[in-house]
């Protein structure tokens, strides 16, 4: 009785949001339903088959890829898909649907909380690397709890990133992982073992621990680029599956890869996840091609150094005007000094623009790495100046509240 | 000084969690800007520590802040180069560390290089997490001090050591006193990030004089960080006057 109190108060208060302008309501509902009802995800999971996908990188894009890989059986899976990722935004979600599939994106620190509340069936773990310094949620302590949370989670399927010493070390102590080959570029904040505190040396094809012999899993399933290729998932079981997406980039790939292992956890074929995956074009607004102003622009997030680094890659082949913003909002952590950790000598004789709440800090990054660049304040003249009437579709880059303040400029 | 000046980022596979490599990078443009032949040493702490002109620290979480002491106590160049007149920048973890003892995770006090006469203890509050502002103190001719603090140390300052600065705003050291950081002779400590060369360039050319032994240092084009440092100051500036109102 009270749980269906709760279920109806948070989606009154989210119709009613909605219908104010005030956003999409999903925080504001589902903070009301769990002031009425504290148990109310652990109700409102019951019944319901629950994936989560959490890491410091690709959340959104991978909780999507697995939505819509578990809703080629037929069956209709709800998701958290406007981005809010803490208890409110699961509890949102679930109370505005009957769908006996969840995949449901969770902030890193809050899994321990969601995984217990749901029961979850399986989690994906992507990646942990820094992010939002002024929180002090460091890796090393992440992992940690992650470790406690998933070994009193004995029937949950954890699907993690054998490539990430800290993923590993936080899935190692579950009682069934499917480790996935997934890759990992940015490899600064993993250096340092924690299980020992020794040192990892990164070699091909894996990693370990001199101190403690901590290293790499056997993985039931990696990702493989043959060389010119098509990227391909291979399992250990002898299977091999093509990674061919609409969206762009490495990264993606690994992403599809891991909600495909998360899929067949779940119940559904690798090769029908993947194939159903092909057909997603955009996440929340990333990758597409849209108007701003009277500019043409692919808008893409970036919000630490790793996810950074990935971007770089994909954008430094172009010669696109490109277009950086910066926020240090709180969503974004008040300290842009990770700046300074992202490579942007690799964007030296591109025609860069900096933008932003902060684009002073970038501005002065820019300086020293040897980028020749302008500076704009208002990010939307940004857009219209970098394509300088030429009608060229313009490459922005903003970290998280610069995209969605970019996503939402009127066309 | 014969050969190229050598900067060296110490071990950033451990304190390099805070963006603080930048002040490492900006010492080596800033010099080679002004036509000087240099070297930007990344060293690593599975390797012996490398002789250099001037070191950098930066900031760490626990754990591999520990292992970056034990590490230069037990190599010993940096004690060593210092003696023999090196220059340190030392920020945040970095800083604890080249003092007499700082706190583990678990707030069990561990040996520093000891550097700097100072002593860090943890914090019994909530960490100190924000802008700084701080008059300086400890160098002649540096302009206000403007930087982002993260810390959760409480950093007392020996006799003979002075602060690098007075907050006007945020936390610092917090030890009951306003003092930001330290400084004895040619060692330079901070909580300030930013990193605290790309919004105190006049620091990063006190730093190069000294390895320098007091060359002149022609003015760059600094306008860039001008701005910043315009934009900063500006914000905490309106933020005291909204609280005063």
């Amino acid at each position: 009785m009270r749980q269906q109190l709760a279920s109806a108060a948070t989606r009154a208060v989210n119709a009613a949001s909605r219908r104010l302008g005030r956003g999409q309501g999903t925080v504001a509902g589902g903070r009301a339903g769990l002031r009425l009802d504290p148990k109310l995800l652990e109700h409102l999971s019951a019944g319901r088959q629950v994936a989560l996908v959490t890491g410091t990188n690709g959340k959104t894009t991978t909780t999507r890829l697995l939505t819509v890989a578990l809703g080629a059986t037929g069956d209709e899976v709800v998701s958290n898909e406007t981005g809010s990722n803490m208890p409110p935004g699961h509890v949102a979600a679930l109370a505005g649907s009957r769908a006996t599939r969840a995949v449901l994106e969770v902030d890193e620190v809050y899994l321990p909380r969601v995984l217990t509340a749901t029961a979850a069936a399986a989690v994906v773990l992507l990646n942990l690397s820094r992010d939002q310094l002024d929180r002090t949620n460091e890796v090393r302590m992440v992992a940690g709890r992650w470790r406690a949370a998933l070994a009193a989670a004995p029937h949950t399927h954890v699907v993690a990133n054998a490539d990430d010493p800290l993923v590993a070390w936080g899935a190692s102590v579950a009682r069934d992982v499917h480790w996935v080959g997934a890759g990992l570029r940015w490899q600064l904040d993993a250096v340092g073992c924690p299980a020992c505190e020794g040192r990892i040396e990164f070699g091909e094809g894996g990693w370990s621990c001199a101190g403690c012999g901590f290293a790499r899993p056997e993985t039931e399933a990696r990702l493989v680029h043959s060389a010119g290729g098509m990227p391909s998932g291979e399992w250990a079981d002898g299977r091999t599956y093509p990674v061919r997406l609409a969206l762009p980039g490495r990264f993606n790939q690994a992403n599809a890869l891991m909600a495909a292992v998360a899929a067949e956890a779940c119940g559904v074929d690798a090769l029908i996840a993947l194939q159903a995956m092909e057909q997603v074009e955009e996440v929340a607004g990333r990758f597409t091609v849209r108007p701003i102003g009277e500019a043409q622009a692919r808008l893409m997030l970036a919000k630490n150094p790793a996810g950074w680094d990935e971007l770089l890659d994909l954008v430094a082949g172009s010669d696109a005007p490109l277009v950086v913003s910066i926020n240090a909002r709180v969503a974004d952590g008040a300290d842009p000094s990770w700046l300074w950790d992202v490579p942007y000598e690799r964007l030296a004789g591109r025609t860069v623009v900096a933008t932003g709440d902060r684009y002073r800090d970038l501005s002065v990054r820019l300086h020293y790495a040897g980028v020749a660049h302008t500076t704009e304040a208002d990010p939307v003249q940004a857009v219209v100046r970098a394509a300088d009437g030429t009608g060229a579709v313009v490459d922005v880059i903003g970290n998280y509240t610069a995209f969605h303040d970019l996503l939402g400029a009127p066309r | 000084m014969s050969g190229p000046l050598r900067v060296a980022v110490v071990y950033p596979d451990l304190l390099g969690t805070y963006g603080d490599g930048g002040n490492g990078l900006i010492l080596a443009r800033r010099a080679e800007w002004r036509g000087l032949d240099v070297e930007l040493l990344q060293a690593v702490s599975d390797r012996p520590l490398p002789e250099a002109d001037i070191y950098c620290l930066g900031g760490g979480e626990d754990g591999p802040q520990v292992r970056a002491a034990r590490t230069l106590v037990d190599d010993g160049t940096l004690a060593r180069r210092v003696q023999g007149g090196a220059v340190v920048l030392a920020v945040c973890a970095g800083f604890q560390v080249v003092g007499r003892s700082f706190p583990g995770a678990d707030g069990e006090p561990h040996e520093g290089v000891g550097l700097l006469d100072i002593e860090t203890l943890k914090g019994a509050g909530p960490r100190a997490v924000g802008e700084v502002v701080a008059e300086p103190e400890g160098i002649e001719g540096l302009p206000v001090l403007t930087g982002f603090e993260n810390h959760g140390g409480h950093t007392m300052l020996g006799e003979g050591t002075v602060a690098l600065g007075r907050v006007t705003a945020g936390i610092g050291n917090g030890d009951g006193g306003r003092g930001e950081g330290a400084v004895a002779g040619h060692v330079v400590g901070t909580y300030l990030h930013g990193p605290v060369l790309a919004r105190n360039p006049a620091l990063a050319d006190v730093l190069l004089a000294w390895a320098l032994q007091g060359a002149w240092l022609e003015p760059l084009d600094d306008s860039a960080s001008e701005g910043l440092r315009e934009e900063r100051l500006g914000t905490m500036r309106r933020k005291r006057l909204r609280r005063r109102t």
